[in-house]
């Protein structure tokens, strides 16, 4: 079982207009059997944070085209997309490099 | 035996060896039948792909293809070799922290440098929009003036905002908070900045649509000398930042953002309506430039937006002026030149940027934010490219590398005097009716499908059954789609019953392509700011002059064919 994990996440870019305007966010992620990982990430977002519009955020499996995600300061390519695994206390940044939202 | 040669191709996968190239240089597969453990393979990929289809590309081929390098962070830095990757630069570059921050400064500076036109001690006027880029440009001018740069950089800037709060729809207190934090923004800049509303653009001049002789052309040698007059003569004192007193935000008046909505509600769509919204900035920066005595106006645009903004203006009808809407430097004002310094940047390498090195940005709320993806053509072509971009990191930089190599062609003549130019952008009109020409065509079927009166919705006068259009018009009524004829007969402009008829028609005829078609989804022209209306009534009146007296006039014409 793994333990809980903290994570502190950013939104930028206009992606807050998403989630009430609000940047940051510090989170809980709940223990489960298997590490989490960015894919799972997404979808919890998306059912408890994302307030509206989620075709503006996630698409399918992964975030809207145009949207940067850095994981500690690190561009995601460089850590496997959505197959990181998740880590205590990591800072994870959703950054929309979009026109509109 | 044949020695099989494999095609290597710099995209993510290599083509297997059993690929070969026949006689004619073509590839061609050998055709191989896979056994049987390779058959379940692909089986096995096939149902792992239905399940998370969000799988690598390359997986998809054959086995004993090259897994193509994936970049990762245990990687280092392709350039200095030493520190950790952080960030991912087109295809497959990964960049440390350090050398991103250098390659970033330095493709600014080069930038500059390479397009001499920006002279030292010349005062340019920098365009902040609020958005990363725009703010980027401006910390990165900032750091180019300040003291200790390397090679540091040599003019006068200034900033403009344009807040557009009121033909968004903003409540005052959200435009002061805006404003208010924007302020703060650029006071810690220390230059000299200027926050403009939008509904001044009901009180410019029509100067600002005229275009004004430019400064004398200065050759390419002029430069180096200038620089070296400049660095020569004491060069401290442009630096030093100057104490803005402490200046309120204007006050916008009730009654001209009614104006400035009931422009932007005239407008049936929403791509009409950003292009607008486009020009009318346009002549705003130009005015706040002349007015302030600024030669050189510095746009924030970045390569994803420009290549966005180059295939929305083949969308729109304005091909023509691509060179000058996508290019390095724009001068279709004359006097006032417009740069793009960030061209060179996608989208996400000055988002990284910002994020990384802490530049300020304040998010604002466009026309199109949170609409959806088919709600006009310029956001439908931002999802392609972006969408694109996402599995051909390359897509930007080859829109961006063909915009390049756009270039303006030079009409017949060097007179290009303002009849010449389209009343809204300024560029040099490409309408010019020739019998044989696809714009004639347009207009022909125009007229030719246009063969009802459509209700009483356009003109003043109440019609009780609807009436064939009138060809010739007789100084009564016209339909409402005589446009062609019923201005071109008449003149001094009244023939019509109701003055709206010539003014859209009129208008229509003083236009480039694109811009007609942005006229087109407007339901009437009525609301345009007073110097638009003006200034085509003054050109008007001036080619209807020209006509009457052009019998008498001496033609210059009749050397072009020497000329050319």
């Amino acid at each position: 079982m793994a333990a809980p994990i903290t994570i502190h996440l950013e939104f930028g870019g206009g992606a807050e207009l998403l989630f009430s305007g609000v940047k940051k966010h510090h989170m809980t992620l709940p223990s489960q059997s298997q590490p989490w990982d960015m894919k799972q990430l997404l979808v919890w977002i998306q059912q408890n944070l994302l307030k509206e519009r989620p075709e503006l955020f996630v698409q399918g499996d992964s975030v809207r085209p145009g949207i940067l995600v850095l994981i500690n300061d690190a561009d995601w390519e460089l850590l496997g997309e959505l197959d990181y695994q998740l880590q205590d206390k990591d800072n994870i940044v959703f950054i929309s490099t979009l026109h509109g939202g | 035996m044949k020695k099989k040669i494999p095609y290597v191709i710099k995209e993510r996968h290599k083509r297997s060896a059993h690929c070969r190239k026949n006689v004619q240089g073509r590839n061609v597969f050998n055709a191989i039948i896979p056994s049987g453990d390779i058959l379940e393979k692909r089986q096995e990929e096939r149902k792992r792909k239905a399940i998370f289809p969000m799988c690598q590309v390359d997986e998809d081929y054959h086995g004993d293809l090259e897994r193509a390098e994936v970049p990762n962070v245990s990687k280092k830095c392709v350039k200095c070799k030493e520190a950790s990757a952080a960030v991912v630069i087109r295809a497959g570059d990964a960049y440390c922290r350090g050398c991103f921050k250098e390659y970033f400064i330095h493709k600014f500076r080069a930038m500059l440098g390479k397009n001499r036109i920006i002279f030292p001690g010349e005062k340019v006027l920098l365009a902040v929009s609020g958005g990363p880029s725009s703010c980027s440009m401006l910390s990165q001018v900032q750091k180019g003036l300040s003291r200790n740069a390397h090679k540091k950089l040599r003019f006068i800037p200034g900033i403009v905002y344009i807040d557009e709060g009121g033909a968004l729809g903003q409540s005052v207190e959200e435009r002061m908070k805006l404003g208010a934090e924007l302020q703060a923004m650029f006071k810690a800049t220390g230059f000299p900045f200027y926050i403009v509303p939008l509904e001044q653009v009901l009180d410019l001049p029509s100067s600002v649509v005229v275009m004004a002789p430019s400064s004398s052309e200065q050759p390419g040698s002029a430069y180096k000398s200038a620089v070296n007059a400049f660095i020569q003569s004491d060069s401290s004192t442009c630096l030093t930042p100057q104490d803005q007193e402490d200046t309120s935000l204007p006050e916008v008046q009730e009654s001209h953002t009614r104006s400035l909505q009931h422009l932007i509600a005239s407008v049936k769509t929403l791509t009409a309506r950003q292009d607008l919204l486009n020009t009318l900035r346009q002549h705003l920066f130009v005015h706040t430039a002349r007015t302030e005595g600024y030669s050189k106006l510095m746009l924030g645009d970045s390569c994803t937006r420009l290549a966005i903004k180059l295939l929305t203006s083949i969308s729109l009808g304005r091909g023509a002026q691509l060179a000058q809407d996508t290019g390095f430097s724009d001068s279709r004002y004359g006097d006032i030149i417009s740069v793009r310094p960030m061209r060179d940047y996608s989208a996400k390498e000055i988002s990284y940027y910002n994020h990384m090195f802490s530049v300020p940005s304040v998010f604002i709320p466009s026309l199109d934010t949170k609409t959806t993806d088919k709600s006009s053509i310029q956001r439908l072509t931002e999802t392609f490219v972006t969408k694109l971009q996402g599995d051909f990191p390359s897509t930007v930089s080859t829109i961006y590398r063909t915009s390049e190599k756009l270039q303006t062609a030079c009409r017949s003549s060097s007179t290009a005097n303002h009849c010449e130019r389209c009343l809204l952008c300024m560029c040099a009109l490409d309408t010019a009716v020739e019998n044989a020409s696809a714009f004639h065509a347009t207009l022909i079927s125009e007229q030719f499908s246009q063969t009802k009166v459509p209700g009483a919705t356009r003109t003043q006068i109440p019609r009780q059954n609807p009436v064939t259009p009138v060809l010739t018009p007789t100084g009564q009524h016209c339909s409402s789609d005589g446009e062609e004829n019923c201005g071109r007969k008449e003149g001094g402009g009244g023939c019509c019953y109701s003055a709206k008829q010539p003014q859209t028609t009129n208008l229509k005829t003083l236009l480039c392509y694109g811009c007609q078609m942005t006229i087109k989804d407007m339901s009437s022209v009525e609301y345009f700011p007073q110097y638009i209306l003006s200034e085509a009534q003054r050109r008007r009146r001036r080619s209807q002059m020209k006509e009457e007296i052009t019998e008498f006039l001496l033609d210059d014409d009749d050397d072009d064919d020497e000329g050319n």
